[in-house]
């Protein structure tokens, strides 16, 4: 049967789409080979003050607020994998979505630790952090969960003790406050500065928070300051095997010889720990553990 | 012998209905006929007999389910057929934005013509149906009339062979029906070929060379019309006229109807002149006497009247006229 | 070649300015002269910023509104109003009619985007920026929402052939919207951990048309530099593109049955 020109243009199309889209690929591919460099300048909200954006929602505000929301998280996403990149639409993302919605709390909680955290996994605005988080508490005076924030903000970054105390005390007064409230302030209040209390800050950060990449970042902390412990607890035995033996223990072997350790330490993540050549307890180069500095030796926030 | 300029074999055409799309619905069933070079043919039915399914078909609006079609020895799928053919749909619609003078100067881009020719040619249609002094008007304000007229000038503005005219009467008033069917004439006496659908039977009585008859998606009969006219029984018409007071002549066989003085009957006509012979001694004055013509209404809706019974095929004395 | 898609296209070109489309650019130039006229007084400083950012977002908006509303009726407004009956009868086959819609519209949006641009560069010069070299960025930005447009459009055509216009603006809406979004389908797929969902979201990023492509206005407005190599391939991907369209319309389009 003589095709008819109905079936010669379904055919045309069989053979000439697929062949199309294999082209359409490779051209995108082509591309984004090219945009990756030019991404980094793509940094743009067109708009960005919150009341025009609020004024332009025309009422849809929480969707929109959702919708920055997401973008806030994409953003912060997708630049951590790159190195080298910065964070700076990140308030101003975290400014718009809780503008448009004062309630959306974890916006805020994301800006206490990702705003605040300098280096290549933040934005490095601690004051911005402390502004955002207050305005939070404003908005939502009932919840405990900001409180926290606060303190840790005031703790951890400002090292402003006092500060973080009241957070904490103003925090357990608050409905459904977890019993560990109280107790905190008072920690910070005595013993700022202590790696113990640190933990305690962390662990508190990680049991209050829903967020996935809040809660790594939390654990991350927590395991390196475990280890930071581990590290200082093997150089006391190592200052004992000192004074017994007259010189530093070269490797684990020599602290259970002689009976003062029961077994090879490990860190958080399983990697056994080593001797440095200054006779100091260290991390294995393999492991993934990072210790943080401590607090008294983070770096001043940036006016 | 030349070839015909229709050649119809086997044409279906099937509808899928229902939500599902499961269930056929054939509008139109093995159509096969011929047209014969310069003939005009008349394609009578009724509503949703498929009609249109076939002028349709004919021009590529829609596609064959089965069966061929070759207008002058192009397949229906050739695109350059349709240089050939002109088409009147039923009740036109144009761009209602253009004027008559820019609709058919932009259909006639589509034919090879050089400018000069184009706009003599619309010039000349435009004059031919008799739309000049409307040319330059939008054909949003036409009225029905006027956009047959229009519908009519695109259709042969390229000098086409074959004419398809779907209802070219329909919403004319009886001047603008008489100059279409003047347009028809002008069209058979070049020696055109016009297919024309209709239902005025007395149109088709008077324009086509043979008419067929479609109902049910079937082709019923074909035949030239005054040979369908001629194989009906035939009764006369009588008129006359009573003297003052007279009343009917008594033995009257046929049916009387009387107003006042005047009588029509008709009669058998192997009773005519019987009857005339009564009327005479009774000396009525006769008034006129004439053929009772079955019309093609009559044969019409027989043919149609049995197609609604399709499990008895309807056989009658009409055949195709063989070329 | 037939020539059968010229009449046709400039048919629908005439189509669109009898239908009184360009009245549009009387809005256009109200939000630019507006925008000229009150920029001074909010920002100093970034007032080519600001007018080349809104001139060129409303030249795209605008013209996407036009695409779409246009687009979805460039064939079933004719088998609704029954105007294909006479002009499918001429012989003209189905893709060149087309063809010849496409390009009757995007030469609507062509002239109009010209007019718009102009009005911008006017705007431009009276907030008092003499030209400088980076105002070609402009140009290229223009030309990359023409691009735009033209894909936006063969997407609109598509579906006209077989969807009502509502349904068609739907889809069409609905697809480009995701387009947009086409980046962040992909970085969202590279971001899990499931590489079933990376693989998913690779093959829809590389179906779907990627509208972030030509995004050039912040560029435009910033004065960065665009590489030649881009414009090309910009180019050649909407070509591609439009050309799947159009076979998929003309692979639709030929087996329609018209009521």
């Amino acid at each position: 049967m003589k095709p008819t020109s109905q079936s010669r243009a379904i055919q045309t199309a069989a053979i000439a789409l697929p062949l199309l889209f294999v082209a359409i690929a490779v051209t995108q591919m082509r591309i984004d080979s090219r945009a990756t460099s030019s991404a980094e300048r793509q940094d743009e909200l067109i708009l960005s003050s919150p009341s025009a954006i609020k004024k332009l929602s025309l009422g849809y505000d929480s969707l929109m607020a959702d919708i920055y929301w997401t973008r806030a998280v994409q953003y912060y996403g997708s630049r951590f994998a790159k190195h080298g990149a910065k964070f700076d639409l990140l308030w101003p993302l975290l400014d718009i979505t809780t503008t448009l919605d004062p309630n959306l709390i974890v916006a805020y909680r994301f800006g206490a630790v990702f705003l605040s955290e300098s280096g290549a996994g933040g934005a490095g605005r601690p004051d911005l952090a402390i502004e955002l988080v207050e305005r939070g508490i404003a908005a939502n005076p009932d919840d405990w969960h900001l409180d926290v924030d606060l303190g840790f903000l005031y703790y951890y970054r400002l090292k402003d003790y006092p500060s973080a105390a009241n957070a904490f005390l103003a925090g357990s007064k608050k409905p459904n406050a977890p019993s560990w409230m109280p107790v905190m302030a008072a920690r910070v209040a005595q013993k700022g500065g202590s790696l113990e209390t640190s933990r305690l800050i962390w662990a508190g950060i990680y049991e209050s928070n829903k967020d996935p990449k809040i809660r790594e970042r939390a654990l991350r902390e927590l395991k390196g300051l475990k280890a930071a412990e581990d590290e200082s607890q093997l150089n006391q035995l190592a200052d004992q095997y000192q004074r017994r033996f007259g010189r530093r223990p070269a490797t684990m072997e020599d602290l259970r010889s002689t009976g003062l350790l029961q077994a090879t330490p490990v860190d958080p993540e399983g990697f056994p720990y080593v001797w440095g050549l200054d006779g100091q307890a260290q991390l294995s180069p393999a492991s993934p553990v990072v210790i943080p500095q401590a607090p008294q030796d983070q770096p001043k926030p940036k006016p | 012998m030349s070839a015909p300029a229709i050649e119809i074999v086997g044409l279906t055409k099937d509808y899928t209905v229902g939500f599902w799309h499961n269930r056929t619905r054939r509008s139109l069933d093995h159509l096969t006929l011929q047209v014969e070079d310069g003939e005009t043919l008349g394609f009578l039915g009724p509503n949703g007999a498929g009609k249109t399914t076939t002028l349709k078909l004919l021009t590529g609006l829609i596609f064959p389910t089965s069966g061929t079609a070759r207008i002058r020895g192009r397949s229906i799928d050739d695109v350059n057929m349709h240089r050939e053919i002109g088409f009147l749909p039923e009740q036109p619609y144009f761009y209602d934005y253009l004027t008559a003078r820019e609709l058919l100067d932009y259909y006639a881009r589509f034919s090879n013509f050089t400018k000069a020719e184009r706009g003599e040619r619309v010039g000349r249609l435009l004059e031919r149906v008799g739309l000049t002094s409307a040319a330059d008007i939008q054909l949003r304000k036409y009225s029905k009339g006027m956009l047959q007229r229009a519908g009519i000038a695109q259709a042969i503005l390229h000098d086409p062979q074959v004419v398809f005219l779907d209802e070219p009467m329909s919403g004319l008033d009886p001047v603008g029906r008489r100059e279409v069917r003047d347009i028809i004439h002008d069209l058979k006496k070049q020696g055109r070929t016009v297919f024309f659908s209709t239902h005025i039977l007395s149109d088709a009585e008077m324009l086509c060379d043979r008419v067929a008859v479609l109902a049910g998606g079937k082709l019923q009969g074909i035949g030239a019309s005054g040979e369908v006219m001629s194989l009906e029984v035939h009764a006369m018409d009588v008129l006359f006229e009573l003297r003052p007071g007279q009343d009917l002549p008594p033995g009257l066989a046929a049916k009387v109807t009387r107003i006042g003085a005047r009588c029509q009957m008709e009669v058998p006509e192997s009773e005519l002149y019987a009857a005339l012979d009564r009327l005479r001694a009774w000396d009525a004055r006769i008034l006129s006497v004439s053929p009772v013509r079955p019309t093609l209404e009559d044969y019409f809706l027989r043919l149609v009247g049995g197609a609604s019974n399709p499990a008895e095929p309807r056989t009658h004395a009409v055949e195709v006229i063989a070329p | 070649m037939s020539s059968a898609p010229f009449p046709v296209a400039l048919n629908t070109f005439r189509e669109a300015v009898r239908d009184r489309v360009l009245y549009n650019l009387i809005f256009f130039a109200l939000l630019l002269i507006g925008a000229a006229i009150f920029v001074g007084q909010i920002s100093i400083g970034i007032e080519r910023l600001v007018i080349i950012n809104l001139g060129l977002s409303a030249i795209s908006l605008f013209g996407l509104v036009m695409a779409i509303f246009i687009g979805v009726g460039l064939v079933s407004k004719e088998i609704e109003k029954r105007t294909l009956y006479s002009l499918l009868a001429k012989p003209i086959r189905r893709w060149e009619f087309l063809v010849g819609k496409y390009a009757g519209l995007v030469l609507t949006l062509v002239v109009n985007t010209a007019f718009m641009t102009i009005g911008l560069l006017i705007a431009l010069f009276y907030v008092g920026h003499p030209f400088v070299a980076s105002d070609a960025l402009i140009f290229v930005a223009v030309y990359f929402i023409l691009l735009e447009l033209a894909l936006v459009t063969a997407i609109a055509l598509f579906f006209s052939c077989f969807s009502s216009p509502m349904l068609s603006t739907l889809f069409t809406l609905g697809i480009y919207i995701t387009g947009c979004f086409a980046g962040d389908i992909r970085d969202f797929g590279d971001f899990t951990k499931s590489s079933a969902m990376k693989a998913i979201t690779r093959v829809i990023y590389y179906l779907v048309p990627n509208f972030h492509n030509f995004n050039a206005i912040t560029a435009a407005s910033h004065a960065d530099s665009v590489s030649l190599s881009l414009v090309l391939q910009n180019t050649l991907y909407a070509a591609l593109y439009v050309a799947v369209l159009l076979v998929a319309a003309s692979a639709v389009f030929s087996n329609r049955n018209l009521k």
